[in-house]
């Protein structure tokens, strides 16, 4: 049996393979997009529509002065994070970014577990030429506040 | 003095890239084909005078003249000899300089010595290259002139951002350039065939060797990237799926295709069309690359550019270079001939699936790469992470190397399924036996599980090329091949047991405290200060023993920087055969005691070995070409001379 393909076909049949491949890629992309996208949430965003628990997100705002509590194990911490409306508290177990700080601006990482949000990982300001992406553009006037405390 | 001369050189070389483009593309009418003699020497020359202007560079940075601003804003008296030549490229202007530098010395050894493409060919390819330079010319000369000098010299250079102040710098940004400048080349060749409309298994064999050498450069630069990461940013993780590593990621995909297909168009003579569009693809990607990396969109340590200009700037390049193509593929695509045929079961049609796997993973690193940028142009603010790129790139990757395991046993042209049964059941049935063992053992999530079961089946098949045949015999490139697709199998096992097996251990402790972390027992000896050339910081003396063996002793520091002012943490690392320990110093707590982290990842290190031994495989095909071209034009000396004496 001559399996090879006619010569005229075999263009077409490596362009739809191709292109089904590459459109298979797009629509998996898209979907799991809107699965595992982590959105950014302020505090009274987070408090108002919270996410469905167990989702991976992402909460910026201020660490709200005096709330940095040192757990009995000396390496889990809870604080609040807030900003003008809201204040939601945060739970991490590791090691903070050099310039996590009371009164300054922070991005936590993680999830809700009912009405503490469980961070795997704090982003601070790391030096003075790298501030969080998020936090560069912030349009409300809570996350103005929070780029000039970080300043 | 040094400064103006630099900048002199590289307008000059400007100039002459300009030259190279008109003569070049005059010399393909008939009426002005004499200019095509002009084209080489000026490609050749363009390389010395961007190289003289590096040098200059690299010149001010080691004599630290403060007068430069880029030398004043960078550098610093005091820092160690190495930091002064690596902080040459660890700023955006140098950076960029090196990237021109890189291309044009490129373009003048394909000049001196690229002997196989009929000339009119070679000449459009030339001028491609030319073209794709200009480009980097202007934004280096109108948008960011390395050379530029401050109106009063400043007392002290700003120094070198700390995260940067490491062995890596020295090699990973060179590593990485020579690999997206490659590509460049290769892309030039794919317009130059274009050009002319001469695409077949000469153009092909031109290439490869570039588009091996830009993916050996490509696959060492994202290993030691990789590794870099690992032990500087003390998070223990290997690959974040951070935009700057995609933005390297998926050049090498791409050029891991072009590879492919390339080898096919050259012994074959099909897929052509195919490789001229993976060519500019490939290319593509590294523009995309640099725009994500060097144009300020990104905020990262890799992101020095901020002025929003440049990364216009960058932006019409891209659309310029990525969009020319395209038009020029698609004008011209038809004309391309079609190539031989090959059978549904063959080793074209493995080369072809892989390909068209290779290009799904890309397009899926590439979508969550720019959905969050497209999403914040609209307000959203979103992350992707590996929740997103795992799953979705291992839905491609796994059927990728299951058919990476059985193409290379499949013949040319066509095969019966029957020839090969054994070559398929002796692996198939490592990797059940694997999964079954790994299952029932340990258990581990899905994707790690895949992973370890596949790794053990891929790595006997890689292997099986070389049964039956004479190993003394065997081409070069064959042991590429199969070492290549071994680095593969390693690589996975190793990233797939990293997965599975890690174990964590988050501790305070005082000296003289211990903890278990996997089968070691680690002790906190002490903790103290010390001093480094341009930095101080805590050390903490730790010993660890393996199952109740002698104890070996780490230091890991948290260190800080004086100029500029910063913080980086050291990382310890306890290299075993069977894994590494890796240990981190954390903050001083309110009641005195130590925040210590510490990793036990068995087998951590084969995700290197597995990258290196991947390059190895490159390295060594590359050699087998090489060696092959150069007997072929010795012979055909030979027979020159021969002829000339009988002639005589």
């Amino acid at each position: 049996m001559n399996t090879m393909i006619k010569p005229k076909h075999q263009r077409l049949v490596l362009i739809v393979l191709a292109l089904v491949a590459l459109i298979g890629a797009g629509l998996l992309a898209a979907y799991a997009l809107s699965k595992q996208a982590a959105y950014f949430y302020l505090p009274s965003e987070l408090v108002a529509k919270p996410p469905e628990a167990g989702r991976a997100v992402r909460l910026g705002g201020m660490v709200e002065k005096g709330s940095i509590k040192t757990q009995a194990d000396g390496v889990t911490i809870n604080f609040i994070v807030k900003d003008d409306k809201a204040r939601v508290p945060v739970r991490f177990s590791g090691i903070t970014p050099d310039l996590f700080v009371e009164g300054s601006g922070v991005v936590a990482e993680g999830r809700m577990e009912g009405t503490t949000f469980v961070a795997d990982n704090l982003l601070a300001k790391h030096d003075e030429k790298y501030v969080p992406r998020e936090m560069k553009n912030m349009t409300s006037a809570e996350a103005k506040a929070v780029i000039a405390e970080t300043k | 003095m040094i400064a103006e001369l630099g900048l002199a050189v590289l307008w000059m070389a400007a100039a002459l890239a300009v030259l190279q483009l008109v003569a070049g593309a005059l010399s393909l009418r008939p009426a002005t084909a004499h200019l095509a003699g002009v084209v080489r020497p000026v490609a050749i020359l363009q390389g010395v005078l961007v190289a003289c202007a590096f040098a200059a560079l690299i010149w001010l940075f080691l004599s630290t003249d403060l007068s430069v601003k880029l030398v004043a804003e960078n550098s610093h008296s005091a820092k160690p000899f190495i930091f002064k030549l690596a902080g040459t490229w660890g700023n955006h202007e140098g950076s960029m300089l090196m990237w021109v530098t890189i291309m044009s010395l490129a373009g003048g050894f394909v000049a001196l010595i690229e002997k196989r493409l009929p000339e009119n060919t070679l000449i459009a390819t030339l001028a491609g290259q030319a073209f794709v330079s200009l480009g980097f010319y202007a934004f280096l000369l109108l948008a960011s002139n390395p050379f530029e000098r401050l109106p009063e010299p400043a007392p002290e250079g700003a120094g070198l951002n700390p995260l940067l102040q490491d062995i890596g710098l020295a090699f990973h940004p060179p590593t990485l350039y020579v690999g997206y400048v490659g590509l460049s080349i290769a892309f030039s060749f794919a317009v130059g065939a274009l050009v002319t409309r001469d695409v077949g298994p000469a153009f092909a064999r031109a290439m490869r060797p570039w588009v091996l050498g830009a993916w050996i450069f490509l696959t060492l630069g994202i290993t030691a990237g990789s590794y870099w990461a690992y032990y500087t940013l003390g998070w223990g993780g290997w690959w974040f799926w951070d935009p700057v590593e995609n933005a390297s990621l998926m050049p090498w995909l791409a050029a891991t295709a072009l590879l492919h297909s390339c080898s096919v168009l050259a012994a074959r003579n099909a897929l052509r069309t195919w490789t001229v569009m993976l060519g500019v693809v490939a290319f593509s990607m590294s523009m995309v690359g640099t725009f994500l990396v060097r144009s300020g969109i990104l905020t990262s340590v890799h992101a020095f550019a901020v002025d929003p200009t440049r990364g216009s700037f960058i932006l019409a390049l891209l659309a310029i270079y990525i969009g020319g193509a395209l038009l020029l593929f698609g004008l011209r695509a038809s004309t391309v001939t079609e190539g031989a045929r090959f059978a549904v079961l063959s080793r074209e049609s493995s080369l072809v699936f892989n390909n068209v796997m290779l290009c799904g993973i890309l397009g899926i690193v590439l979508v969550g790469t720019l959905y969050p940028l497209l999403t914040e142009a609209m307000g959203v603010k979103v992350s992707v992470g590996p929740p997103y790129f795992n799953p979705v790139s291992a839905v491609f990757a796994i059927p990728m190397m299951m058919v990476m395991a059985v193409g290379p046993v499949l013949r040319w042209r066509e095969d019966k399924g029957g020839r090969i049964t054994w070559q398929v059941a002796v692996p198939a049935l490592v990797s059940a036996v694997a999964l079954l063992a790994v299952e029932l053992l340990f258990a581990p999530n899905l994707l790690p599980a895949l992973g370890l079961a596949l790794a053990p089946g891929l790595a006997v098949a890689s292997v099986q090329p070389l049964v039956g045949r004479n190993l003394r015999r065997t081409p070069l490139p064959i042991y590429g091949m199969v070492i290549g697709h071994l680095g593969i199998a390693v690589a996975l096992f190793g990233m797939a047991s990293e997965g599975a097996f890690s174990t964590e251990r988050l501790a305070a402790m005082n000296p003289g405290d211990s903890q278990q972390v996997g089968p070691f027992k680690v002790a906190l000896q002490d903790i103290g200060p010390v001093a480094g050339p341009n930095w101080t910081a805590l050390e903490a003396t730790v010993s660890a023993s393996y199952a109740g063996g002698e104890p070996t002793v780490l230091h890991p520091q948290a260190r800080t920087f004086a100029n500029p002012p910063g913080n980086r943490t050291e990382s310890a690392l306890l290299t075993r055969w069977n894994g590494q320990l890796y240990a981190v110093l954390g903050e001083e707590g309110d009641d005195g005691r130590w925040q210590m982290r510490f990793w036990w990842k068995p087998f951590v290190p084969m995700i290197w070995y597995g990258g290196a031994l991947v390059a190895l495989g490159g390295l060594l095909a590359l050699l087998g070409r090489v060696a092959r071209d150069v007997k072929r034009l010795v012979a055909i000396d030979k027979i020159a001379y021969r002829r000339e004496r009988q002639g005589r």
